[in-house]
């Protein structure tokens, strides 16, 4: 029986993006998927006759640009669209203006604090400083802070380089950045409620932490660290859905030489003595390989498809304890015309790119109340983009589809499991919500893909459905992502890694954790490199 | 109020100039030919992606537009421009190029030929007087400058077809690129080619100036939910860059406007040899150019992929990493959104090409100065030419 270099388990982003990457380099690759459709999160899907949703992810700004031009994803029909503007309502309707243009954007701070509105300048360059540091990790292996090898070394000592640039106080100022809480950290900047909620929701976005939670801090700057070409912070939309980032490097992996099964779910990693030969399909086939890469979240790869027997001691118990707490759900909508919203100028270039309903911090805060007492929340966190406003691929002409990613939404509710009524109940809260702030929104509705934690758990396959693959807090960061000590990405048994989310940098359609992932498989396989190191515009 | 008159300094109004005032609110004008011209209307980088994207018009009504028309019109173009004019069938397009004797081009445009007494030419610099010196000899031709009385604009994306099919232009999809077609609009005459700058799917319009604002309008209705936005120069510039086209001021400074010695280009320097047809009777340049193409031009317009992503502007480009040894210049240079890569056009001495070639890039933070030197790959398709853009029939999106 043919014996592959590598297999794959699981077509999402990253997943792909490994195999495009070692079959770049000569490897003979085989990508597994049990869905019969591949890019796991990043995906699109028309779900309801002329309509494309991006069923998870929807927004991109993460991806790594070196990846895009490397693989050549342009070619492969990968096109980036940056959307503009973003309307941020509060519990009354009261909006604060996201405008392109920086004097309409400081005129629209300035109607609601003076104060803030000259803030912004120190916010926007401390954020920046700080998400250039970040930026500078993430096509890099963590390195093992307690190994002497030369490689680990080496990049300490080039962390470390980076880090005392920043000069002394802002050192201290970064360090404290990875505990505050997102309002803690937005204290120092501004007086006005509107304008701190609309930047510290950003810091609860598919996490389980509230904007008062320490640790918030760090999750706002993961959502700032992206760029569009060049601009920090910015987000795109993929042309055709978030999918076409996914089919893209899919069809850079297949131009490689490469091959992707679907319908065919991994049962069973195989493993003989130390060593893992191959996978067990769940309908019963055997493919053996050189080294297996998982895909799936580090709890799911250890406790669903290895066996705890095969495992060296502690690593099962380290995966069992691995922080992945769902608490979003995801409301696509298919509109038959555009919804026009409160209290906002009918201005094409505002209306249509994110509406944030944040309501208070202090709505926001109990949304996480409800999150943390097992029920969905009952005036959660949306976020809204309309994709169909400026992709005109994924609806019919005049017609829309809206994407709402919602803060907060239980894996398990305290009441007992998932039905269908209970979920229909989450999309009715969501539907409700938008509608206070665009009277006749229901009466637009076409289909909707109402999805919580447990719908994504089982389509895509992320633990609790959350959404990063394991919370982004300083304990399951770098050097300790997924588990301290097994940072780069060589996991406990030989010939086994991982290139998932639950790997280094973390959740977000990057392509990163795919690439370093394969660095590190080439050097252990004794290839030449194939993953390009990441370029920047803010050398 | 003062009672100076500057009416006759500003820059006039272009047929489009009311729904165009509307939509450029941050008032960012230049001028060309004498028109109010708009550099962008909102953003540069959002425009520019609604050509990649949607689909974008562009004003050429500041686009010069001679009607030649005469038994001999035929002859005089082909005795004028570098490539075959009688080949041209008629309502069809053809890129063209014209050179002085010495065979350096005096600019590029589009020959229109309507019919085989009826050509028009468009270009972007005023050339009555070289029209006149062409025509020199001939005695059954008519040079009509139109510019002033028609009203142009460029239809570019992927959307453009959809919006032209919403607006009642029937079977405008099976239109092939630089076809000519000509449709009924208000009970005047709406010519369509397709045909343009951008590298995308895309038309131009061409109609009486009267019926300027009922055209905007019947094209901005259809393009409503189609993605329809205004784009200016900086885009454009942006768009024909990605499709490899080159540009006057960048690539080329027209040979009749160049003081310095072979400061202007030949086509062959341009990489424009396909458009030089030696088979065909003399035509102005011809002897220069065929002894160039003997000996093989001394630069070559050349497309480069840079490494890194600060763009290659005004950059000088040598033939090693020390930069000890000068082989060119960059004509243009940025970084393409579409492509995902820093892109330039560069002028390269031939004898160079198959060597390595080094830029040195100058680049400004936060008011200090830096240089890099980034290594450049040759290439040799366009950066961006994606297959809707000759696809017939034309699709939607
Ligand atoms: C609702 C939602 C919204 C999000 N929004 C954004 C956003 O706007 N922007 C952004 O950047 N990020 C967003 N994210 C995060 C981002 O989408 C993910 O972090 C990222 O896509 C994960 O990619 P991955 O390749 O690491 O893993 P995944 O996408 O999880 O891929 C894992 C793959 O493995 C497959 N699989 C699972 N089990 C098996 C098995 N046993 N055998 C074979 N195959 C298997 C799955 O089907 C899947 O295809 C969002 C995520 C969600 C869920």
């Amino acid at each position: 029986m043919k014996r592959y270099d590598a297999i794959i388990i699981g077509a999402g982003h990253n997943g792909l993006t490994n195999a495009a990457y070692l079959a770049k380099a000569g490897l003979d690759v085989l990508v597994v998927e049990k869905n019969d459709y591949i890019g796991g999160a990043a995906v699109s899907r028309e779900l309801h006759e002329g309509w494309t949703y991006s069923n998870c992810s929807y927004v991109c700004s993460l991806m790594r640009q070196a990846i895009h031009r490397d693989l050549d994803l342009s070619r492969h029909g990968l096109i980036l669209v940056p959307y503009l503007g973003s309307v941020n309502y509060d519990d009354v309707g009261n909006t604060l203006i996201a405008y392109n243009s920086e004097e309409a954007a400081y005129l629209e701070l300035k109607r609601h604090s003076k104060h803030d509105a000259d803030s912004m300048f120190r916010f926007q360059a401390d954020l920046t400083r700080y998400a250039r540091l970040i930026r500078k990790t993430l096509l890099r292996t963590p390195p093992d802070p307690t190994s002497f090898r030369r490689r680990d070394i080496h990049e300490l000592l080039f962390l470390a380089k980076q880090f005392w640039s920043l000069g002394e106080k802002e050192i201290y100022e970064y360090v404290r950045f990875f505990t505050l809480s997102a309002v803690d950290f937005l204290e120092d900047y501004f007086e006005n409620e509107l304008i701190k909620q609309s930047k510290a929701s950003s810091g609860i976005i598919g996490t389980a932490l509230g904007v008062y939670s320490p640790g918030s801090s760090y999750i706002l700057l993961h959502h700032v660290m992206g760029d569009v070409d060049g601009s920090i912070g910015a987000w795109g939309l993929a042309r055709g859905g978030m999918g076409a980032i996914s089919k893209a490097i899919a069809s850079a992996f297949q131009s490689f030489g490469g091959e992707i099964r679907t319908n065919a779910g991994v049962e069973q990693i195989l493993v003989e003595g130390n060593k893992v030969v191959g996978v067990a399909l769940e309908n019963g086939d055997e493919i053996r390989a050189r080294v297996v890469v998982s895909n799936l979240d580090a709890k799911r790869t250890f406790t669903q498809i290895m066996d705890e027997k095969d495992l060296p001691p502690g690593i099962y118990d380290k995966a069992k304890n691995f922080k992945i707490r769902g608490s979003s759900g995801k409301v696509n909508i298919a509109l038959s015309a555009l919804p026009k919203f409160s209290n906002v100028p009918d201005n094409a270039y505002v209306n249509r790119g994110g509406l944030e309903l944040t309501g208070s911090l202090e709505t926001m805060e109990r949304a996480y109340d409800c999150w943390k007492r097992g029920r969905f929340s009952d005036d959660p966190y949306v976020e809204g983009v309309i994709p169909s406003a400026w992709d005109p691929t994924v609806a019919p002409p005049g017609k829309h589809w809206m994407s709402n990613f919602i803060q907060y939404c239980p894996a398990e509710l305290a009441d007992g499991p998932w039905t269908e009524e209970k979920r229909n109940l989450f999309g009715q809260t969501v539907v409700d919500k938008i509608a206070r702030y665009c009277p006749g929104f229901k009466d637009l509705i076409v289909h909707m893909e109402v999805r919580t934690p447990h719908e994504i758990e089982e389509e895509i396959g992320l633990t609790e459905g959350n959404i990063f693959q394991g919370e982004l807090t300083i304990d399951q960061l770098f050097f300790n992502r997924p588990f301290p000590g097994y940072a780069q990405y060589r996991m406990p048994l030989k010939h086994m890694y991982m290139c998932g989310s639950s790997t280094h940098p973390g959740g977000g359609v990057s392509s990163a954790c795919g690439a370093n992932a394969a660095r590190e498989i080439l050097i252990d396989l004794k290839r030449p490199n194939s993953v390009p190191v990441d370029d920047f515009y803010d050398e | 109020m003062s009672d100076y008159d500057f009416s006759s300094e500003r820059p006039k109004p272009s047929h489009f100039q009311q729904r165009q005032d509307e939509l450029n609110i941050h008032d960012a004008w230049s001028s060309w030919n004498g028109y109010k011209f708009a550099e962008y209307f909102y953003d540069v980088e959002f425009e520019y992606f609604c050509v990649r994207n949607t689909c974008g018009t562009y004003d050429i009504c500041p686009m010069q537009k001679y009607h030649i028309t005469g038994a001999d019109a035929e002859k005089m173009l082909d005795r004028m421009v570098t490539r075959d004019v009688t080949k041209i069938r008629t309502n069809r397009a053809s890129y063209v190029v014209w050179c002085n004797d010495e065979g350096r081009l005096i600019d590029d445009g589009t020959i229109f030929k309507l019919g085989d007494d009826h050509f028009i030419l468009n270009c972007g610099s005023p050339c009555s007087a070289w029209l006149d010196k062409s025509a020199f000899g001939f005695h059954d031709i008519t040079i009509d400058d139109k510019t002033d009385d028609v009203a142009a604009m460029a239809l570019q994306g992927p959307t453009s077809c959809a919006v032209l099919k919403s607006m009642g232009l029937e079977n405008i999809e099976s239109a092939k690129p630089f076809s000519i077609n000509f449709f009924d609009f208000q009970n005047a005459r709406l010519m369509v080619s397709r045909t343009g700058f951008t590298g995308d799917l895309g038309y131009e319009l061409w109609i009486d100036h009267n019926l300027a604002i009922p055209l905007w309008d019947a094209v901005y209705k259809a393009g409503h939910d189609l993605g329809i936005h205004p784009y200016g120069d900086q885009a454009t510039n942006m768009l024909r860059l990605e499709a490899g086209f080159i540009m006057p001021g960048y690539e080329f400074n027209e040979a009749l406007k160049t003081v310095h010695f072979e400061h202007d280009q030949t086509p062959f320097e341009l990489n424009l040899g396909w458009l030089v047809d030696f088979k065909k009777p003399h035509f102005n340049g011809r002897r220069a150019l065929f002894d160039e193409k003997k000996r093989g031009p001394r630069y070559t317009l050349t497309k480069l992929d840079i490494e890194g992503n600060k763009p290659a502007e005004g950059s000088f480009l040598y033939s090693n990493k020390r930069c000890t040894e000068e082989i060119g210049y960059v004509t243009s240079g940025m970084w393409s959104p579409a492509a995902k890569a820093n892109i330039a056009l560069a002028m390269i001495e031939t004898k160079y090409l198959e060597g390595e070639i080094w830029s040195e890039i100058y680049y400004e933070k936060e008011l200090r100065q830096y240089s890099k030197v980034a290594r450049c790959t040759i290439k040799h398709e366009p950066f961006w030419s994606p297959a809707r853009t000759r696809a017939t029939p034309a699709a939607d999106f």
